[in-house]
C-alpha cells in the first residue's frame, strides 16, 4: 500500500535544521519488521553512535542513509533535503534513480569488511571517485588522495593493492576513500568488527581524530563500547527496531533507565 | 598403407592454408561471441524483467539445440526470408550466437564471483551503474571468467570443422577436398588431427599463462 505522504514537508524549515533527520521511518522484509517508525534527527557536527543486540536494526539505519536499502514507509531527509522521495507537483514521491545518485552524494559509508577494490592500490582506491564523479582531474584528485593517506597514515603504503594489507590498514585506506569525496556525513558501520585486536586502536585513532579536528557530522554502529563513550556526543540503544533508550554516553553507559539497556550493558561488560 | 611424405609435403601448403582460414573463423566467431555473450550476459541483470525473461528464453534456446542445425537454418531458411548470406557469413553468425549463449554463462558466474559488497563500496562512493561495470566489476569479473572463456575458445576451434558442411574452406573441407581427389585419407585427416592437436594444446597453455598475468596485473592472487 502506497503511504499518504502529504504530511512530510517538502523541504525542512526553520532554525536548526538537522544534518539527518529520519521521520516515522519504516523498514520491513516481508512480515519482518526490521525498524518500526523510527524518528531520529542529527545535528551537524554531530557525533552519534548506535548501539544494540545484533537484529536491532541498527546496521539497517545506516544503510537506508547510504541509500543502498530502500525504505518502506517514512522519509528521510539529509540537510533540510528528502533523500528518499523528491518533489514532485507539490508532494513527496519515491526518488528516482537520478535524484538519489544526486541526494547521496553528501554521504560516506565505512563498512565492516572495508570493500576496498581489490584491482587498485590504495591510492588509486582514493582517486577513482573524486575522478570519475566529481570531475577533478587525476593531479588534484592525486593531491587530496594523497594528503588524506598521510592524515590515516597510509602514505608509505599507496602504491600496496589491498590483499598486501593489513585489516586495520585496509580500513584506514576505506575511511580515506570515503572522505575523498568530501561528505557531510560519514557512516561507519562496524569498521573494526572484521580487525584483530591489536590492529583495532589505530582505526579507532583515525576516527576520533575526525571527530576532534574535523567536526563531520557522523553516524557510528560499534560494538566497541569503549570507543563510543570516548568520542560519542549521543549514544542510542537500539532494541527490537526501535530507539529503545538514548542519551549523552555518561547518562547512557554509567546510568541507564530502561532495564533492556541494563541487561544489555551488563552482558557486553560480562563478555569483555 | 603406408604413410607418404612426398604427398604430404604436396599437400601440406594446402592444409596450412586452410588452417589459416580456420583460425580466422574460430578467432572471428570468438569475438562475435564474446560481445554478444556479454550483451546477453549484461541484459539477464538489468531490473527490466521482460529482457531478463527474453534474453535467458534465447540463451535457453541456443543451448538446448544443435550448432549444426543452427548453422543450416541461418544459411538454409534465411534465403525463404530474403536473407542472403554467404557461407562464412552465415557460419560466423551461427558459431557466434552459439558461443555467445555459453560464453554469457561465464561471464555470469564472473559477475555474481564479484562480492555484493564491491556493488555497496560504488554506491557509496557514488557511481553511476556504468562505472561500477566498467570500472569495478568486470576487471574483478575477468579472472574467474578467463579459465571458462579459455575453455571456448578452444570449444570454438574444434567445432569449426562444422562450417565444412556449408562448405567454408577450412581445414576440414580442405582435407575432405584433398582427400577424394587423391583416394587418400590417411595424411590429410591425420594431418588435421596433428593441426588441431598442437593448436589447442598451446592455446590451453596460453591461456593460463594469460589468467596468472592478468590476475598478477589487478593484483589479485
Amino acid at each position: 500500500m502506497m503511504e499518504d505522504l502529504s504530511s512530510y514537508p517538502l523541504e525542512l524549515g526553520g532554525p536548526n535544521i538537522p544534518m539527518v533527520r529520519f521521520m516515522k521511518v519504516r523498514k520491513s522484509y516481508g512480515d519482518l519488521i526490521v525498524l518500526d517508525n523510527l524518528n531520529l534527527d542529527i545535528a551537524a557536527s554531530e557525533m552519534v553512535t548506535i548501539i544494540g543486540p545484533s537484529g536491532s536494526g541498527k546496521t539497517t539505519v545506516l544503510r537506508m542513509l547510504m541509500t543502498l536499502e530502500t525504505i518502506n514507509g517514512g522519509v528521510i531527509y539529509v540537510d533540510g533535503k528528502p533523500l528518499t522521495h523528491m518533489p514532485q507537483n507539490g508532494v513527496l514521491v519515491p526518488a528516482d534513480a537520478r535524484y538519489l545518485r544526486k541526494a547521496r552524494s553528501s554521504i560516506g559509508m565505512c563498512f565492516q569488511h572495508f570493500n576496498l577494490f581489490p584491482h587498485m592500490t590504495a591510492i588509486q582506491n582514493c582517486m577513482e571517485g573524486p575522478v570519475l564523479v566529481l570531475g577533478l582531474s587525476r593531479r588534484e584528485a592525486q593531491e587530496r588522495a594523497e594528503e588524506l593517506l598521510v592524515m590515516v597514515g597510509m602514505i608509505d603504503k599507496k602504491d600496496q593493492h589491498p590483499s598486501r594489507l593489513s585489516g586495520g590498514q585496509q580500513q584506514r585506506v576505506a575511511i580515506a576513500r570515503a572522505l575523498a569525496m568530501r561528505p557531510k556525513v560519514m557512516l561507519f558501520d562496524e569498521v573494526t568488527s572484521a580487525l584483530d585486536p591489536e590492529v583495532i586502536g589505530e582505526v579507532t585513532n583515525v576516527i576520533k581524530d575526525l571527530v576532534f579536528k574535523h567536526r563531520l557530522t557522523m553516524l557510528m554502529v560499534t560494538h566497541q563500547m569503549g570507543f563510543a563513550r570516548d568520542i560519542s556526543d549521543r549514544v542510542c540503544f537500539f532494541y527490537g527496531g526501535k530507539i529503545e533508550e538514548q542519551g549523552s554516553p555518561a547518562e547512557l553507559f554509567s546510568n541507564p533507565k530502561s532495564k533492556r539497556t541494563q541487561q544489555f550493558l551488563s552482558a557486553v561488560k560480562a563478555a569483555d | 598403407m603406408k604413410w607418404d611424405f612426398a604427398f604430404t609435403a604436396e599437400i601440406l601448403p594446402k592444409m596450412l592454408w586452410a588452417t589459416g582460414n580456420t583460425l580466422l573463423a574460430a578467432g572471428m566467431g570468438y569475438a562475435i561471441a564474446a560481445v554478444i555473450g556479454l550483451l546477453f550476459a549484461l541484459a539477464q541483470r538489468t531490473p527490466l524483467r521482460i529482457l531478463t525473461y527474453i534474453t535467458r528464453e534465447i540463451v535457453e534456446f541456443i543451448r538446448s539445440t544443435p550448432l549444426v542445425l543452427q548453422i543450416f537454418f541461418v544459411y538454409y531458411v534465411g534465403p525463404e526470408y530474403g536473407l542472403y548470406l554467404s557461407p562464412w557469413v552465415a557460419g560466423m553468425i551461427a558459431i557466434g550466437l552459439h558461443y555467445a549463449a555459453y560464453l554469457s554463462e561465464v561471464y555470469r558466474g564472473g559477475i555474481e564471483s564479484v562480492p555484493k559488497g564491491q556493488w555497496e563500496a560504488c554506491t557509496a562512493i557514488n557511481l553511476t551503474t556504468m562505472q561500477t561495470y566498467r570500472r569495478i566489476v568486470l576487471p574483478q569479473a575477468l579472472p574467474p571468467a578467463i579459465a571458462g572463456m579459455g575453455n571456448y575458445l578452444v570449444a570454438i576451434f574444434k567445432d569449426t570443422p562444422i562450417l565444412s558442411v556449408i562448405g567454408v574452406a577450412e581445414l576440414m573441407q580442405a582435407a575432405n577436398a584433398v582427400g577424394g581427389q587423391n583416394y587418400r585419407y590417411l595424411e590429410p585427416y591425420t594431418m588435421v588431427g596433428v593441426i588441431f592437436l598442437v593448436i589447442s594444446l598451446t592455446s590451453a597453455r596460453a591461456i593460463r599463462w594469460f589468467e596468472a598475468t592478468v590476475r598478477r596485473k589487478l593484483g589479485m592472487q
